[in-house]
């Protein structure tokens, strides 16, 4: 049974239809990805699961309920959690502070503790640092901040919107390796990327959103070997070798 | 020397008082403005509006029913300000919601001036705090003295509450940005509500002292202590709670060596020719962050 059901769903920003019916499935313990050009409403689609932008029409179901009307925090408490474009780290409160606020939610404060020791575990880099400013760290470091937040909340459904953005390629193969890891843990990923090679990579399946439409589906190696894809997302990554090599994961 | 002093100690003292109370209504413009970017206008008749309760309750209720059934009504006020005035305009211009503090500050106010008839009525004598005491040479109310220690006291507490609870971390991770403390589950409402709820409160209190010692109340009473707090945070950087006290401590300060000097006439005009030159020279006052537009 898939985990979150998209159905129908519209969007729109001030007359704008920025998301015209669109309808996917994410597999439980899956890592699927939705990749498509600049504006073709990938970030709009994780914000309207998230509950950040008013939904127009369709529906939104999330192991087995209707979350479509929640508002954000019901939808956090349910278990789904986004960690937004840019990072978006908290720059005036420590890393542990991001940290804990990750799990503002939460009130069990021994739980709460032992998901802190859990995410330093896979970040040591956060421990470390705790006591710095999160505005002070680098943008790899603030990636990890924000992927550490979320897990504070225990996510079920990780959506994750251009977490390898702005990175350099090094740190882009560790917040990859982070991803599988994820996955193999348990948690499910909802994955947005412009970098679609690195995506399709990863992810056991994809969908290809074309303004505001859902046009090709399909396994992740599938659809990197289709030959359209591959014309229309994979083109600057063959014609730039250095960058698919810099973005192997594996 | 001694005449020295004894000329010039109730100035300073009086600074010190004033200024204390200044500093509890700039906390109240400093946290909303870090959270909303709004300077909340109605805020200097929120601080007039706690007088009239004051003045009211006292007359027919004691002290320990009026005290806290004044602080109550005025936190209650803010509360419902912010909910009915505000909240509706969250995802308005920036512009939309001055103009809605602006008219709601003229709301109080002629409501102020519809129920009381406007005429300058007597703050009623606190006990305790409104009797004299002598320090050396000055003869002066116990609320000087007190003023200054509860401000601090307060102030501590406050920015305790910011430092180290779960709602004051959410407070600060609100005021950089709403859209990602909603991903953490923190509901927004809930933490402006705190905030105006904490600013309310400290202007009750703030408006206690500060007509204990100027004990006519009239509907506009409250717009030039109001100014001057609005300065005073400006002064410091408007948004820092640190700098809103420091700013209130030496505008009031300031103004009363202004009347030590004789010059009593000049000394609003001080403050707000200071508004002018902070606003020139250094707009971000002495603890401000360069202003940074929310995406």
């Amino acid at each position: 049974m898939s985990l979150l059901t998209v159905s129908n769903l519209q969007v729109s920003y001030g007359g704008i239809e920025a998301l015209k019916t669109i309808s996917f499935e994410v597999e439980k313990g899956q890592i699927v990805t939705l990749i498509g050009a600049n504006g073709a409403g990938k970030s709009t689609t994780l914000r309207a699961i998230s509950g950040l932008v008013p939904i127009k029409g369709g529906g939104i179901t999330f192991d087995g309920r209707d979350i479509t009307a929640l508002d954000t925090s019901r939808i956090v408490s349910e278990g789904i959690v986004l960690v937004p474009e840019g990072r978006r780290v908290f720059p005036n409160l420590s890393v542990l502070e991001n940290l804990k606020i990750g799990a503002f939610l939460r009130k069990d404060h021994a739980e709460v503790n032992a998901a802190i020791d859990y995410v330093y575990e896979r970040f040591p880099r956060l421990k470390e640092r705790h006591w710095q400013m999160a505005g002070t760290l680098s943008g790899g470091e603030q990636q990890m901040l924000a992927v550490g937040r979320a897990l504070m909340a225990r996510p079920k459904l990780l959506m994750m919107d251009e977490p390898s953005l702005g990175l350099a390629p090094l740190v882009v193969r560790d917040i990859f390796s982070i991803i599988h890891r994820l996955r193999d843990e348990g948690i499910t990923i909802l994955l947005i990327e412009q970098n679609a090679n690195a995506a399709l990579r990863a992810a056991d399946y994809g969908y290809v959103l074309e303004t505001g439409r859902i046009t090709m589906e399909g396994a992740g190696q599938q659809l990197l070997n289709d030959q359209r894809v591959r014309d229309a997302y994979l083109g600057q990554a063959r014609k730039r070798g250095a960058v698919r090599h810099c973005n192997d994961v594996d | 020397m001694t005449d020295f002093i004894s000329a010039n100690l109730p100035y300073l003292l009086a600074g010190i008082s004033v200024g204390g109370q200044y500093a509890l209504i700039a906390i109240g413009y400093t946290m909303v403005y870090g959270i909303l970017r709004l300077i909340n206008f109605a805020h200097g008749d929120i601080f007039t509006v706690a007088a009239y309760v004051m003045l009211y309750a006292s007359a027919s209720l004691p002290l320990y029913l009026s005290l806290p059934m004044t602080i109550a009504f005025t936190v209650f006020l803010g509360f419902a300000v912010e909910r009915a005035a505000y909240k509706p305009l969250r995802n308005a211009p920036r512009m939309s919601i001055m103009i809605s503090a602006i008219g709601v500050s003229y709301l109080l106010q002629n409501l102020m001036w519809y129920v009381t008839g406007g005429l300058a009525r007597q703050y009623p004598t606190l006990p305790w705090i409104s009797s004299t005491v002598s320090i050396y040479t000055a003869t002066t109310k116990m609320v000087t003295l007190v003023t200054p220690v509860l401000t601090l006291v307060l102030v501590v507490a406050l920015v305790q509450l910011i430092n180290h609870t779960k709602v004051g971390m959410a407070m600060r991770a609100v005021s950089k940005d709403f859209e990602t403390s909603k991903l953490m589950g923190i509901k927004i409402n809930a933490v402006i509500s705190v905030t105006f709820i904490i600013g309310s409160f400290l202007a009750a209190v703030g408006s206690m002292l500060y007509f204990s010692n100027y004990t006519a109340v009239t509907p506009t009473s409250g717009a030039m202590p109001g100014l001057k707090a609005f300065v005073a945070a400006v002064f410091g950087g408007i948004g820092s709670i640190p700098g809103a006290v420091i700013g209130a401590f030496i505008i009031g300060i300031a103004e009363n060596i202004i009347k030590a000097l004789g010059l009593t006439t000049f000394s609003d005009a001080f403050t707000f020719a200071l508004l002018i030159i902070i606003l020139i020279f250094k707009p971000t006052g002495l603890f401000g962050e360069p202003v940074h537009e929310k995406v």
